[in-house]
């Protein structure tokens, strides 16, 4: 074996491009005939169109077309597909690539302006006339079902979407059995995923040659392949859809957005190549979201803290539109128990349609909301009994001997949700040590006689990770000695190149610098899901591996051919097989790549396939389940309501590390969007749908200044689901953020009697919660 | 009726003299017009600063300041921080050595706002990194990565 590369914090390979300034992001490319497009977008909640007069926006020097649903043709007036159908599905709501005659939130595309430049088609924008009907908004999700409530869609029964309920154990049992039964009620909300790159979406169609190219800052190219030649009726072979250089994703880019269907049909009419790059106002009202869920829920246990039963009701916000089926709400319940042993659960949703930006996850899915849940319930249970919330986790953790622990409730496809491996209990420990929690009590009681306020809070995970059901990695090395790895999963900075060339690197006996990468190019690679759920490491580095294994197996076996000896004497080691022993017999791997392409009337070694290549699907058996403690300490200022982050200390488990460096990234990555969501980050909207935070003075990003050091510590329990060990790793710093945060504001105003009830925690609502406390 | 004007500026050290729309921001003006994409455009209000370049050696916002105010002025972006040869700059070396960047939309802001902060001051703790970056906004590294980086660069360019 070669140089080991796994486990190692190997520096990226992605890096040199994007420190230089020689990235290629959707924005960077440019072709000489390119025409430029903008979209006008609706400004009513919700709205009947009488009219569209683009005629003063059509004669405007400089631009080409300005084009209405109706303009891209007869065959296109037809809403969008569901990508993700469901039975739960009651009412199915897709847009229209342009609305037709009714507007459901604010920001719907209604037309859009094909120009010379980007500017003039802004400026042609303003000369389109649309004339509304106005009709009533509904925004306030917790009134939205009420008999009478204004339907968010005019030719709606009403505003449910559908209901889901996660029901396993014997409830009524454990809540007669219980000693003691607590509820709480609390709203969650989760903004927009505010990449730096917004969105973007070139297209260019050449009928004759290559077909209907997409160059789209997305996470799941191939997805938008298949919906777009579904959608247009055409074979997929014929859709090339390529991601290249993506600036962060979150979540939001894994969908299938109007604009990858209204860019190519106008690129095709206009011949010629067209330009969409969303600007940072358009993020805010047509790039997808999370909002607001609304939380119901009891909690039975005995009186040592022991948790028998959890039931309850969601309501979930859904946005106007569905554009990606159940996957949000669903990923909301799936991870109910959490990291606990809970006998029975009853929790049931609904999804409700309002006028606003429509629904998809943002980084964790909804697993961050379902895990909220259940450590709220554990705090409260904790705070009633006035137990440790430490001691109350271990009474109540899944244990390793209880590997692998089936919860009782169904993943998305109906398969059981089973925890693979781990250890619950030693994460808590390594996260209280990192924290010093034995010693906080000290901390708390010096700051308070200086009159300060510390709180410190816990809060554990679990997080299904690894979805199937592929990603694919194809190894080939080239005559030039050259590898060229090519996979269908697209990157938006979590170093999958970097990561893939480690493990096809390691396992061939090459260098990474020998490696030649190509990813999310359905033009170059045949099939992939998308980086989704934390499941690239899960999914493409088994492929990578497997792939690898076969191109090394064949390489020795025919080296040993060539070489006069046995496969076991030889090995690789900088691209050149030797014999062990006797290093000067050598075959390099581009030679025995050109043994097995050779030229006209020669032959290809008897007993071989052509080409040094392999291609492998091979995955993770089930979804590998990572886990994490997270303990923040917080001060709060009771004057103003500032919570400040002290210390924030993180225990992980996504088993095997490939490169740690990479993991410790996405997890301090990760931490900052769980704390950006409990402090911060809040999508506002007026009682008639307008958008209220359109701009980053308004909308709260966590900055430097704000952000705590992030301390991270990890424990290894590779996942027997797959051939490396690996689980997944892009959003468990973001599943239990919020809720150690809160608690440890709670813990700071234990005196105030301050319970939470919803985030994000801005300082006014902190300030009128301890003013209510002070004269309650 | 589009306004254009003859501006000169010198970018990375080449000179470029041509008319420029009048409107046309900074940003969009070294993107489009010299071709360099390495300056990135995130929110194109001027908060999340991964637009910023040197503007004679002082850190501005490309996006709120119009090619034209740049007339006479010398632009450093990010294409321009490597030494001719292609060696890094310390900063450049050290974001790739920390993971200081993961999908890299806002790395160019961030290094053009570095060099000019630590041009100001060599020997910065981690709070002053954390203030210095704080008109930055980075959505996938935390900024912990960033602030490492930042103090590692200033230590080797102290000569330490």
């Amino acid at each position: 074996m070669g140089v080991r590369y796994i486990g190692a914090e190997v520096q990226r390979m992605e890096d040199p491009r994007l420190i230089t300034g020689h990235g290629r992001y959707v924005d960077d490319i440019v072709f000489g005939d390119m025409l430029h497009a903008a979209f006008l977008r609706s400004s009513q909640a919700h709205a009947k169109i009488r009219s569209i007069d683009t005629s003063k926006a059509s004669a405007l020097s400089g631009v080409k077309k300005v084009f209405t649903l109706a303009d891209l043709g007869p065959n296109y007036e037809r809403r969008m597909n569901q990508l993700y159908p469901a039975p739960v599905i009651e009412q199915n709501k897709t847009q229209y690539p342009l609305a037709k005659d009714e507007v459901c939130y604010v920001g719907e595309a209604i037309a859009v302006v094909v120009a010379d430049s980007r500017a003039i088609a802004e400026d042609a924008l303003a000369l389109i006339v649309v004339d509304y009907e106005t009709l009533q908004a509904v925004i306030d999700v917790r009134t939205a079902l009420e008999d009478g409530a204004q339907l968010a869609h005019s030719d709606a029964t009403s505003n449910l979407m559908g209901k889901m309920r996660s029901k396993f154990g014997d409830i009524e049992d454990a809540f007669s059995k219980a000693d003691h039964v607590f509820s709480a009620g609390f709203m969650q909300h989760r903004g927009g995923c505010h990449s730096m790159e917004t969105r973007g979406v070139i297209a260019r169609d050449d009928p004759w040659g290559d077909g209907l190219t997409l160059w789209t800052s997305a996470q799941s190219a191939y997805l938008i392949r298949r919906a777009l030649a579904n959608w247009l009726g055409e074979p997929e072979e014929r859709v090339r859809v390529i991601a290249p250089d993506v600036g962060g994703g979150f979540g939001p880019k894994a969908g299938f957005y109007p604009e990858e269907i209204v860019i190519p049909l106008v690129a095709r009419i206009m011949e010629c190549p067209v330009k969409w790059i969303e600007d940072r106002q358009e993020h805010f009202i047509s790039t997808t979201t999370q909002r607001d869920q609304y939380w119901n829920l009891e909690v039975a246990c005995k009186s040592d803290g022991k948790i028998l039963g959890l039931k309850g009701k969601v309501t979930h916000e859904n946005g106007a539109y569905i554009p990606y089926g159940i996957l949000l709400p669903n990923s909301s319940l799936t991870p109910l128990p959490g990291a606990y042993s809970i006998p029975a659960i009853d929790v049931g949703l609904d999804i409700v349609f309002t006028n606003t930006v429509p629904n998809s996850p943002v980084r964790g899915a909804g697993r961050p909301c379902g895990i909220y849940a259940v450590e709220r319930m554990v705090q409260l249970v904790s705070r009633r009994l006035g137990i440790d919330p430490a001691v109350v986790r271990r009474r109540n953790f899944v244990r390793p001997e209880q590997m692998p622990y089936e919860t009782g409730a169904k993943l998305r496809g109906g398969d059981p949700v089973i925890y693979d491996s781990g250890d619950y209990e030693a994460l808590l420990d390594k996260a209280l040590e990192l924290s010093d929690y034995d010693s906080f009590k000290v901390r708390q009681s010096e700051a308070r006689k200086e009159g300060r306020y510390l709180g410190i809070g816990i809060s554990s995970c679990i997080e299904d990770t690894g979805m199937g059901p592929y990603e694919g990695t194809t190894v080939r090395v080239e005559a030039s000695g050259k590898i060229v790895v090519k996979t269908g999963a697209a990157s938006q900075g979590q170093g999958h190149h970097t990561m893939i060339s480690m493990i096809v690197a390691e396992n061939l006996g090459v260098t990474p610098e020998d490696i030649i990468f190509e990813s999310a190019d359905t033009g170059k690679f045949p099939h992939g899901i998308g980086a989704i759920g934390s499941r690239i490491a899960a999914n493409v580095a088994p492929s990578a591996f497997d792939a690898a294994s076969k191109v090394r197996a064949k390489a020795l076996k025919l080296a040993a051919e060539i070489l006069e000896t046995a496969e076991a004497d030889l090995d690789i080691e900088a691209g050149i097989v030797r014999v062990n022993g006797a290093p000067d017999v050598s075959i390099s791997l581009g030679e025995l790549a050109i043994k097995l392409t050779p030229p006209s009337s020669t032959r290809v070694p008897i007993g071989f396939d052509p080409i040094l290549e392999a291609t492998s699907f091979d995955g993770s058996s089930g979804s590998p389940i990572a886990s994490g403690t997270n303990v923040a300490e917080v001060e709060v200022d009771t004057g103003t309501g500032e919570v400040k982050i002290l210390r924030y200390s993180v225990a992980h488990d996504c088993g095997v590390m490939i490169n740690p460096m990479i993991v410790h990234g996405q997890i301090v990555g990760g931490v900052v969007h769980g704390i950006g969501n409990a402090l911060f980050e809040r999508m506002i909207y007026d009682d008639q749908g307008q958008p209220l935070t359109m701009n980053y003075g308004e909308y709260l990003l966590p900055l430097a200044s704000e952000m705590p050091r992030i301390d991270v510590t990890h424990i290894e329990t590779p996942s027997p689901l797959n051939s490396l060990g690996v689980k997944g790793a892009g959003e468990g710093g973001t599943i239990p953020a919020a809720a150690a945060i809160i608690a440890a504001i709670e813990n700071a105003l234990e005196e105030f009697s301050v319970e939470v009830d919803y985030y994000p925690v801005d300082p006014q609502y902190l300030t009128s919660l301890i003013e209510a406390g002070v004269t309650g | 009726m589009p306004d254009y004007r003859n501006i000169k500026v010198v970018v990375n050290g080449v000179e470029h003299e041509l008319d420029v729309e009048t409107r046309t921001s900074l940003g969009d003006f070294l993107r489009q017009e010299i071709e360099l994409t390495g300056t990135h455009l995130g929110c194109e209000h001027g908060v999340c600063g991964a637009c910023t370049v040197l503007l004679d050696g002082e850190a501005v916002r490309s996006c709120l300041m119009l090619a034209v105010q740049a007339n006479g002025h010398e632009i450093t972006t990010v294409e321009g921080l490597a030494e001719e040869d292609g060696s890094l700059h310390p900063l450049q070396e050290a974001f790739w050595k920390h993971h200081g960047l993961q999908c890299g939309f806002c790395t160019p802001g961030m290094l053009t706002s570095l060099t000019a902060y630590l041009g100001e001051n060599p020997e910065p703790n981690e709070r002053d990194i954390r203030e210095a970056i704080s008109g930055n906004i980075c959505r996938c590294t935390g900024y912990q990565s960033i602030v490492d980086a930042a103090l590692d660069a200033a230590k080797k360019m102290r000569g330490e």
